[in-house]
């Protein structure tokens, strides 16, 4: 039997790997390169804004996969950002400093990662109504103590990399920027190392798998499941504290605007794998820089809500045409009961 | 014989009170614990608890036009939740309420300033299948993607409220602005009184209607084939597809039917309520819609007391804020905790010391999850 499979080729296994999206990323490249021959400054701002409109997806998106690799769906990061945004804010006006509000941030996601846990697993509740209690809850906490007038106290400020920021285009893109936005590229990356080089990661996906064979060989299914979401609830409130402290400097009522349900779609479209939603995160967001630029160019005669469709019609077109069916963690939404 | 008959419906009919009275302990033991939470919330803001429930209620029942604006403002909550409810039967996830709502509004006000000549019955009727057919439409594409392509609903229907959006400003903004003169703000005219959807004394007619496709879309999914079908899918694709079931076909008709349930609620948003298109009304609809269906355990009748329950909020507490002083949002509050409390049946049971019974058909909403 298996000496009829042949063995796969070189090519075949690159081909596998990266597929249709590498082929994209390189053709991207390719059109990025050309852009900035034709107008360099321009190709910069786009690019700069398409890193500024994905970090709070990409952190989203990390949050809504670290949850369901173990199992959890969690349609409640529109909430826990908005909540953490607004914590956070409430903490740099009273106190003026910007890391303890940011820790407030997290702390605020943690604390609703650990409710949303608790509902899943220990009241096994359904986790799509889980996730929606975060969200009204969110919104309606939020709009009852808003208090109108209040801004922060400072703003968090670029910090540009020795060396590396002065690069044409790559330093204003990548190396320029102010802390959250440094740190979600890194926990894109330590998020995929945890996730798939580290015993923690392989107890995660197991338990997400599937749960009771992870039970058998003494994994404590409940534990992992609890501490993963609550710590991916951390990560949405940095998406949070993103949105007050670096990105607007102040909190308005449902100031998230759909981007925690944006990041699930992220998540999904780069099929519940953080480097698969940093490119999804990107490809968005360059669609709404791209946008954004027309939108100020004011070149394009056609009425602005056509081009208001652009990144969201580029999302549908690139899902339905490329990336297709996605296959999410096998025990995902169920509350896993223990055998007798 | 007629004895019997009569003996055994009456029996029916004690047996059906006793099982609704069952039912109701549990959403009515967390409808008590989200109000005692939420006065416990007025305290620590420093409002009065007991004067603003007190303006609450009176806001939503206290006389006819109170009770009248929580039917108003529950009958587009009962359409959506109606359309996220019948997806959720599928196994689908409709985030989209929201967009196909506005869409449905849109074409109904389109259809009542612009056709005129037509008989008042008959131009309601047409303006409200307009909508219907602009949600269904609207639902159906994420439906058809993914029946084709396996594109997951929940990424296309949430993109999808985005370019709604997009749409309806372009239309209300530009070929159906209003141009009557003093005009300046983007939305449609009026639409023609021969088109509206009237009052019936304080009760909006729009709530009957909706009460009746409620009713029409519980039948669609216990008594007919296709809603067997519908159900199968939703528990198991697997095993629906493996007994025959066109799986690919039940998708897109699921989110047809959802989006026209959807556009049936905008049609009458606009007919019944607004009078006209104007973009900024109509928000949060379909999302309240997800809080609906949950809430009425996605059961098409359960949805009917959810969708009061919330346009009851909604009404009183903008009268809350106005004599009591304490903000209107305490109503997503409660709002959030009576649906924790329905949903953590498990507290409710500790605390009553009883054995709720369990639902027949417990639905797992995440099935569909996965694509």
């Amino acid at each position: 039997m298996d000496a009829a499979i042949p063995a796969p080729t070189t090519a075949r296994r690159i081909w596998d790997r990266l597929g249709v999206i590498g082929i994209l990323a390189v053709l991207a490249v390719i059109g990025i390169l050309i852009f900035y021959a034709i107008t360099p400054v321009k190709t910069t701002a786009v690019l700069a804004q398409m890193i500024r409109q994905s970090t709070p997806l990409v952190l989203g998106a990390l949050c809504g996969l670290i949850g369901e690799r173990s199992g959890i769906i969690n349609i409640g990061i529109e909430g826990q950002m908005l909540m953490a945004a607004f914590i956070g804010f409430l903490v740099n006006v009273y106190t003026g400093n910007l890391f303890i509000a940011i820790l407030a941030g997290v702390g605020t996601g943690m604390v609703l990662g650990a409710f949303l846990a608790f509902m899943s697993v220990t009241l096994k509740m359904d986790q799509i109504i889980g996730g929606t209690v975060i969200n009204i809850l969110a919104t309606g906490l939020t709009g009852f103590f808003y208090v109108a007038g209040l801004t922060t106290q400072g703003k968090l400020q670029p910090i540009a990399i020795p060396g590396l920021a002065d690069l044409p285009l790559v330093g204003a893109v990548f190396f320029n920027w102010p802390p959250i936005t440094y740190l979600t590229f890194i926990l894109v990356i330590v998020v995929h190392y945890i996730l798939f080089y580290t015993r923690w990661g392989l107890r995660s996906r197991a338990v997400g798998e599937n749960p009771r064979a992870a039970d058998t060989v003494g994994i404590n299914v409940f534990l992992m499941r609890y501490v993963n979401v609550t710590v991916a609830g951390g990560v949405a409130g940095l998406a949070g504290a993103y949105l007050t402290l670096e990105s607007v400097g102040s909190f308005e009522r449902l100031m998230t605007n759909g981007r925690g349900f944006i990041a699930l779609a992220v998540m999904i479209f780069g099929k519940w794998t953080p480097f698969g939603a940093w490119g999804a995160a990107l490809i968005f967001a360059l669609a709404i820089a791209v946008q954004n630029q027309l939108q100020f160019e004011g070149l394009l005669t056609i009425p602005h809500q056509f081009i208001g469709m652009f990144p969201y019609l580029v999302t549908i077109i690139i899902l339905a045409g490329v990336v297709g069916r996605s296959r999410p963690p096998a025990a995902i939404g169920q509350p896993y009961e223990k055998e007798g | 014989m007629t004895t019997l008959e009569s003996e055994s419906r009456s029996a029916g009919i004690i047996d059906l009170l006793r099982r609704a009275g069952r039912a109701s302990i549990v959403p009515l033991t967390a409808v008590v614990l989200a109000l005692l939470i939420g006065a416990i919330i007025l305290l620590v803001s420093g409002a009065n608890p007991i004067a603003g429930y007190i303006a609450l209620l009176d806001g939503a029942f206290g006389d006819a036009a109170a009770l009248g604006r929580t039917l108003e403002k529950a009958t587009p909550l009962l359409f959506t939740g109606l359309a996220v409810a019948f997806a959720f039967k599928a196994g689908l996830f409709n985030i989209g309420a929201q967009g196909q709502l506005l869409i449905g509004a849109i074409i109904a006000a389109a259809v009542g300033f612009g056709v005129t000549g037509l008989p008042p019955l008959i131009h309601a009727s047409l303006a409200f299948l307009a909508g219907l057919v602009g949600g269904a439409i609207f639902g159906g594409i994420p439906g058809w993607l993914k029946a084709r392509t396996g594109a997951h609903e929940v990424i296309t229907t949430i993109m999808l409220n985005f370019i709604a959006v997009n749409i309806t400003d372009y239309l209300a903004d530009g070929p159906w602005k209003d141009t009557s003169p003093g005009n300046i703000v983007a939305r449609t005219p009026r639409v023609l009184p021969s088109a509206e959807i009237p009052y019936v004394g304080f009760l909006p007619l729009g709530f009957v209607i909706g009460v009746g496709i409620a009713a029409l879309t519980w039948w669609l999914l216990f008594k007919t084939t296709i809603g067997y079908e519908i159900r199968t899918v939703g528990l198991n694709p697997n095993a629906a597809q493996y007994a025959g079931i066109r799986v690919a076909f039940t998708t897109v008709l699921t989110m047809t039917l959802s989006g026209a349930l959807a556009g049936m609620g905008g049609s009458i948003e606009t007919l019944g309520v607004v009078g006209r298109y104007q973009p900024g009304f109509n928000l949060g609809l379909g999302f309240d819609g997800i809080t609906v269906a949950l809430l009425g355990r996605t059961n098409p009748i359960g949805a009917i007391p959810a969708a009061i329950l919330l346009g009851a909020m909604r009404a009183g507490s903008t009268r809350m804020q106005f004599i009591a002083g304490v903000p209107a949002e305490i109503a997503d509050v409660i709002a959030a905790l009576m649906l924790f409390f329905v949903a953590a049946d498990m507290i409710i049971r500790w605390i009553l010391r009883t054995r709720v019974p369990v639902e027949e058909e417990k639905v797992t909403l995440s099935t569909g999850w996965g694509g």
